[in-house]
């Protein structure tokens, strides 16, 4: 992409600030901006979250619908995360079918679900023909870099809020909701930026527009549950390592954050 | 993962006789499509890719030109025939999308975009015949495709994919270990030094694996370099026959 002339001049500062080993917020190069999770903001969803992390601002909204199962999974429901890049959060974005970028993001922050099988999808089944489908929407409402940490921890935040509709006489009720939708595991992600030769992690909007290569890692404490290296830089193996050592470290903190939260 | 997981190791071998570090059977041939600046065809396994390199050309549309280097635009596809099951739609999935843009970053990390300025390198991507693997098997043709069409680039990619099947790692998963595999990681390499270029990866690895999966990748480098290697020095053979002759 082309570069403003104003994001030139905001790459050197950021590039000579990190040559200082500093960044533009004096955060530490491994410290998260300020994280705050917002369960339940939206009433009518079965879950929903909002997600705060620095000037970034997502939402995330759960549906929970009557569905088919899947004619290879016939025993069990059926989810799918989206994130949505809305002409509202940036400048840049516009209306208009989703770019690759927007598609990159909805898909990196499924994988980290789907691959973390952070719901039970068996219990999603309800009789022959019958069972739920979980559907988790990202909105993006404004852009202040690390998408992607925001997006999953909301899109996690969203399905622990989660509540069934009921199932009577072969109607929904979405007005009766009782039980928790049933959560078997907990991943969290953590996105790191490499600016020349300074790694970093949760880049603010500048910093991404500084970046060469990005590195997303999700994990659950026990495994990782997917990566994505992203843009035109590179990653040594001794590099990447580290740094999935650091998104195990930053788990524990994250993690009980959304659950403090629930 | 797909329930109903069939046996993916039989004494200690993979279903296709395979064992755990061992490429399936690989093939290039550089300079496939005569009105293509560059182009390869890659049979790896039973994936069957063409990759094509138009360019350095005219950047269009004139709003995506950048003065001061050359973009590179990427497609990758699988045809509606590729696939052993149902008929695939054809055009853009979401899937194919991000495959595009990986692939796309991968190029314009070696490709010397200061050289051509205000221009555009093309790479087509067309997967004919898909059994696993099919964008590092991509990434292979179009760096052969590239340097066949007389781009400069730093460093010749390869890329290859290594997965988890119950506490195994094996490498370049083919169609059925990919569908039953408990995790995959596609990465693509500049070899001179080993950076990593493209990491994706699903399942569940613990560090150890994937230190030990990287390891394999970069190993296995040396035999897929050599078959790049060797098919664009066959190609440059057949053309300066074909102009003393």
């Amino acid at each position: 992409m082309k570069m403003e002339s104003i994001d030139m001049i905001k790459v050197n500062y950021i590039k000579s600030m990190l040559a200082k080993n500093m960044r533009e917020d004096s955060r530490g190069m491994f410290d998260f901006r300020n994280m705050r999770i917002t369960p339940g903001t939206m009433g009518n969803a079965e879950g929903s979250a909002q997600v705060e992390l620095g000037r970034t601002k997502v939402l995330a909204g759960v549906k929970i619908a009557l569905e088919a199962p899947m004619t290879d999974t016939p025993d069990q429901g059926n989810m799918t995360v989206a994130a949505e890049l809305l002409p509202l959060a940036h400048s840049k974005y516009e209306s208009g079918p989703p770019t690759p970028e927007a598609i990159e993001l909805s898909r990196v922050t499924d994988r980290g679900i789907r691959a973390g099988s952070c719901i039970d999808l068996k219990s999603l089944f309800i009789e022959e023909g019958k069972a739920w489908g979980v559907y988790i929407d990202v909105y993006v409402l404004n852009y202040g870099g690390n998408l992607f940490d925001a997006c999953e921890i909301a899109a996690m935040s969203a399905l622990l809020n989660s509540t069934m509709p009921t199932y009577e006489d072969g109607k929904v009720i979405h007005e009766n909701r009782k039980n928790r939708l049933k959560i078997d595991n907990i991943v969290t992600s953590t996105t790191f930026a490499k600016i020349g030769g300074s790694i970093l992690l949760d880049p603010s909007l500048d910093e991404e527009i500084a970046s060469d290569a990005r590195l997303t890692v999700t994990n659950d404490g026990s495994s990782i549950r997917s990566m994505q290296k992203g843009l035109r830089g590179s990653f040594y193996q001794k590099e990447i390592e580290e740094l999935v050592g650091i998104s195990f470290n930053k788990h524990v903190e994250l993690k009980s954050l959304i659950e403090k939260r629930v | 993962m797909k329930s109903n997981k069939p046996e993916l190791i039989v004494n200690n071998k993979r279903l296709d006789g395979r064992n755990f570090d061992e490429l399936r059977p690989l093939s290039i041939k550089a300079g496939v499509i005569d009105n293509a600046s560059g182009s390869a065809y890659v049979e790896w396994g039973n994936n069957k890719i063409i990759a094509a390199v138009y360019g350095p050309k005219e950047a269009m549309p004139k709003h995506m030109m950048d003065p001061s280097k050359a973009i590179i635009k990427c497609r990758y596809a699988m045809s509606p025939f590729s696939n052993l099951s149902e008929h695939g739609r054809s055009g853009p999935s979401r899937r194919s999308t991000e495959i595009s843009k990986v692939i796309k970053e991968v190029f314009e990390n070696v490709v010397f975009l200061n050289e051509f300025p205000g221009s555009e390198i093309d790479i087509f991507v067309e997967v004919l015949q898909g059994d696993g693997g099919t964008r590092a098997a991509g990434i292979t043709a179009a760096s052969v495709a590239m340097a066949s069409a007389g781009i400069p680039m730093r460093d010749l990619v390869y890329a290859v994919s290594v997965g988890r099947i119950d506490d195994k790692l094996a490498l370049d998963l083919n169609m059925i270990e990919d569908n039953y595999s408990d995790s995959d990681m596609p990465i693509a390499v500049a070899p001179r030094d080993g950076e990593i270029l493209l990491l994706q990866m699903d399942g569940g690895l613990s560090r150890e694996q994937l230190s030990r999966g990287i390891s394999m990748v970069l190993s296995a480098g040396k035999d897929i370099s050599k078959k790049q290697i060797d098919a664009l020095k066959e190609n440059y053979d057949s053309i300066s026959k074909k102009y003393e002759s």
